[in-house]
């Protein structure tokens, strides 16, 4: 069986100690997890270890940690995987000795197990989830305010309704995006992936009747839909394929196109001037991206953005990454296959959005699981 | 000291429906969990619920199913509230959010699952146990003002009056190992079943059989604690879960020589027979050399429409995937009979009250009996919701004529000491993990599919001697911040109470019914054994056996096939 060394994040709030790194020779096999391991030391050598599981299958949502670096389930992290992915070796720390005896030298890659960040640590692996991820899954009212009157029987709605909100219904409340979401580093009182996605939860569910309310409230909050900066760390880290951020970009939409709210960071007309731009000139042209956010080169609001980008136009064009003859006198070409394409989505019928539940039965050859799902 | 009316012990489905129900009835609520509530087990429930809402259906014809399922030895009155109650159970949850499937016309959609003369499971994809704990949570939190929730508090003993009267429990914060003392005039058990007493199990590392020893050393009555459910599909390396939703999509059980070999177990409802007979199949086809090297047969999953096991069976993908590194989609995954769900518990009535006046028990942890020798798949989230809401309700109904108990702070003194004992034990004993792996081993050989009288004395005789070194296992923990390896040797000093009290009924039963499978008494024995065997503990430590009917209400006990 291969050799790992575990380190794990010690931190006893009674000891007047400081946190510090606990080292584990194992030997497992590869495909056992690392939540295994942990387990076989708790077991085998140190019953103080503390940290929260119990499913042992990535559903219950105790056990998420930070594996070399990427937050994730410990149970559901095979050790190949967690030692494949490096960090723990090439960042050694000096050992603090306690724990084991074994000669490292001899014992292979080096999986570090840290708690959760962004949220405070109790205890070792035990972070304090329900003052950061359960008080903000509390702002945004999560439960369904049914329409009423509430009918006698079920509530008729669409299949793909209910698959489509299962995406979100699938969150496990580990934490793991909450963990490593950037905005919330700098912003902690963003009100974050988890909670959002379970926002979603709500307003993609045609039994709730205060989709507009909601979706007012979490805009006008500074630090609700609008703070999210699109960095894709909760997509990765989520273990349950929720993709918070996408249920993110879904909030952001009905809101500015069904409801026409007005996006704080004029993101809504920022997304559609990308569109446009794509669709005149087939690849983005920059120089007209920016004015074209704020409502073309000669909109008042326009204006200002425009000389306050001028110090960004200039090294662009010191650098040779812009010409004057390029940014003004584009020729906004856009080949046929991009028309094509605009003219196939946009004679859809209704709002396409990915998700990862299939809907249907049918099976067709070569089917792949990705497409989507109509609202 | 917090007092309530209604304490309630677990915040799994049971619990968080009893403390919305008791709430709802105007009741003052505490619940109190070892975990937060949605990480309690009944969140790994994937399969379904089962009510019969369509009108061609009828709840009839699901407690004829039920009845049939448990080998007659569920308790017909239970069983038929339990049906009966179900179409409205379901409605409710609906209105309350849960996202189930729906059908082409917006209906609620169903599955079939196993034993059931109809397709009565309703469902969210493969998570459903989920789905439904993660809305009865919302639900939770909605009501927070009626509502006092002490997340991640393990409960050590429930406290009696000098009447024998159960008058609320102690309790400890893992946060900072503080003991509280909770009055209650009612408490309601609902902490789930014992399945970590085997190895492997399909339940998780906290179903410890907390509640069902609680209770047994209050004096309760335990009741069919021989039956143990073994789940025919899972992993064959650790004991995960494989949704009976799978069969119920349409995928077959092989063996190793390639044979649909249920055609010759149960030539009508093949795989989607009971769960023990489709168990012992397995596990007869394994013994007989017709299953893989690896002990195991095989769950062929390619039978079902790949869109359709991606859109309803997407868990068991991921559990393929990350645990056995399969992919059902595109080939057969290996399988076995695991421990999986325990019929028995405390003995309860349809309202949940045990035998110990002031505690209620629902879910895993009690036994109504709607179960009785085997469980059906979906049954039991639906057991979870009828009797902790009617426990609730019952309990709530009470406030008026039972005055608050105080009882005197003093009493978390012993607590203290007892842990306090715990936490110096001496290093030279055996470590808690060692004993609760030969205790998991133990049942796992001995107390599984197949029993016979020797193999059950041996493991009678096993965990005698495990009660005693776990008395002297050392635990490494002396802190109070989330201290788990205290409550770890606790929890292992319950297992093997539970552990013994199923091992004395499956030596006392001498037939084959249901789950219990006698080798030496292979045929079922209505004349002698059609009864439920009931453990209790008096005070001595070993466990006393008696006896009480089965009700009997209109479904007279019949040959059972598939």
């Amino acid at each position: 069986m291969p050799e790992y060394t575990l380190r794990i994040r010690r931190f006893d709030p009674h000891s007047g100690e400081a946190p510090h790194w606990d080292e584990h020779a194992v030997k497992m096999r590869e495909r056992d997890s690392v939540l295994d391991a942990i387990l076989a030391v708790r077991g085998e050598r140190d019953g103080s270890i503390g940290i929260r599981c119990s499913c042992q299958q990535g559903i219950c949502g105790s056990c998420a940690v930070r594996i070399n670096g990427k937050p994730g389930l410990a149970c559901n992290t095979h050790l190949e995987v967690a030692a494949a992915r490096g960090g723990g070796a090439a960042t050694a720390r000096p050992s603090s000795g306690k724990g084991s005896d074994d000669d490292m030298g001899s014992y292979g890659a080096v999986i570090d197990v840290e708690p959760m960040g962004n949220m405070p640590v109790i205890r070792d692996l035990i972070v304090d989830m329900d003052a950061v991820h359960w008080k903000k899954i509390r702002r945004v009212t999560p439960w369904l305010i049914g329409k009423q009157p509430v009918p006698e029987r079920e509530y008729i709605v669409g299949h793909e309704n209910m698959v489509d909100v299962t995406q979100t219904m699938a969150c496990i409340q580990c934490g793991a995006c909450v963990s490593d979401c950037l905005s919330m580093e700098v912003d902690p009182d963003f009100i974050g992936p988890a909670a959002l996605a379970k926002a979603y939860r709500f307003v993609g569910d045609p039994r709730d009747a205060m989709q507009a309310e909601r979706l007012k409230d979490l805009s006008e909050d500074e630090s609700g839909l609008y703070d999210c900066t699109h960095c894709f760390n909760c997509v990765d880290a989520c273990p349950k394929e929720v993709a918070p951020m996408s249920q993110i970009m879904r909030l952001r939409r009905i809101a500015g196109t069904d409801h026409q709210i007005k996006d704080r960071n004029n993101g809504y007309r920022h997304e559609h001037a990308f569109v446009n731009n794509i669709e005149r000139n087939g690849l983005l042209h920059e120089a007209d991206l920016l004015p074209d956010s704020y409502g073309g080169k000669f909109h008042p609001r326009a204006v200002p953005e425009l000389i306050s980008s001028l110090p960004t136009a200039l090294t662009g064009l010191r650098r040779g990454k812009m010409t004057v003859g390029g940014a003004l006198g584009h020729p906004h070409k856009a080949p046929p296959e991009v028309k094509r394409i605009f003219k196939t989505v946009e004679s859809r019928g209704s709002r396409v959005e990915l998700n990862l539940y299939v809907s249907g039965v049918e099976e067709e050859p070569g089917d792949k699981p990705t497409e989507s799902e109509s609202r | 000291m917090p007092s309530h009316d209604v304490l309630i012990i677990g915040a799994g489905l049971a619990g968080q429906r009893a403390a919305l129900a008791a709430a709802q009835a105007g009741a003052t609520v505490a619940i109190v969990s070892k975990v937060h509530p949605v990480r309690s087990h009944s969140v790994a429930a994937a399969g379904g619920i089962n009510a019969a809402l369509n009108p061609e259906d009828s709840w009839e014809s699901h407690a004829y199913d039920t009845v049939k399922g448990s080998d007659y030895l569920g308790d017909q009155d239970a069983i038929e509230i339990m049906c009966s109650e179900a179409p409205n159970e379901l409605l409710w949850l609906e209105h309350a959010g849960v996202t189930f499937h729906r059908n082409e016309r917006g209906q609620l959609g169903t599955r079939a699952f196993g034993g059931a003369s109809a397709a009565r499971t309703y469902y969210v994809a493969d998570i459903t146990g989920q789905a439904i704990l993660h809305v009865l949570y919302e639900q939770l939190m909605k009501h927070h003002e009626r509502l006092d929730r002490y997340e991640e508090w393990f409960t050590t003993d429930l406290l009696q009056d000098d009447g024998g009267r159960c008058v609320g429990a102690i309790c400890r914060n893992l946060r900072d190992g503080q003991l509280e003392l909770f009055n209650a005039k009612s408490t309601i058990l609902a902490s789930g079943g014992a399945g970590q007493a085997y190895r492997p199990t399909t339940n998780g590392l906290i179903v410890t059989g907390d509640g069902i020893t609680q209770a047994y050393r209050l004096g309760a009555l335990l009741m069919d604690m021989e039956m143990i459910q073994y789940h025919p599909t899972t992993l064959a390396g650790n004991g995960l879960l494989i949704t009976e939703g799978a069969r119920g999509e349409g995928a077959w059980l092989l063996n190793g020589n390639g044979e649909r070999f249920m055609e010759r177990y149960a030539p009508n409802k093949l795989e989607l027979a009971s769960r023990d007979v489709v168990s012992r199949a397995e596990q007869t086809e394994i013994n007989e050399g017709r299953g893989f090297p690896d002990g195991t047969v095989a769950l062929d999953v390619t039978k079902v429409p790949k869109r359709r096991t991606l859109e309803a069976l997407r868990e068991i993908v991921n559990i393929g995937r990350d645990f056995a590194g399969v992919d059902i989609t595109s080939e057969p995954i290996h399988i076995r009979p695991g421990q999986h769900y325990i019929m028995g518990g405390v003995k309860t009535d349809s309202f949940g009250r045990t035998t110990i006046p002031g505690l209620y028990a629902a879910g895993e942890v009690a036994c109504v009996s709607v179960h009785g020798g085997n469980r059906l798949g979906a049954n039991s989230l639906l057991d979870t919701l009828i009797f902790g809401r009617r426990a609730g309700e019952h309990a709530a109904g009470l406030v008026n004529s039972i005055p608050m108990p105080n009882v005197p702070a003093s009493r978390v003194l012993d607590t203290e000491r007892w842990i306090g004992a715990i936490l110096r034990r001496d290093s030279g004993g055996r470590r808690i993990a060692a004993i609760k792996q030969e205790l998991g081993d133990t049942m796992n050989e001995h107390v599984a599919v197949f029993r016979n009288a020797d193999g059950l004395a041996s493991a009678h005789a096993t965990i005698r001697r495990l009660k005693e070194e776990a008395q002297k296992a050392p635990v490494d923990d002396r802190g109070s911040v989330f201290n788990q390896d205290v409550i770890g040797a606790i929890e292992l000093d319950y297992m093997l109470d539970v552990a013994e009290a199923i091992v004395v009924a499956a030596e006392e039963r001498k037939e084959s019914r249901g789950a219990q499978f006698r080798t030496d008494f292979p045929k079922r024995n209505d004349a002698e054994w059609l009864k439920h065997v009931d453990i209790s503990m008096n005070g001595a430590d070993v466990p006393k056996v008696t006896y009480s009917p089965v009700t009997i209400t209109r479904w007279q006990p019949e040959e059972r096939a598939y």
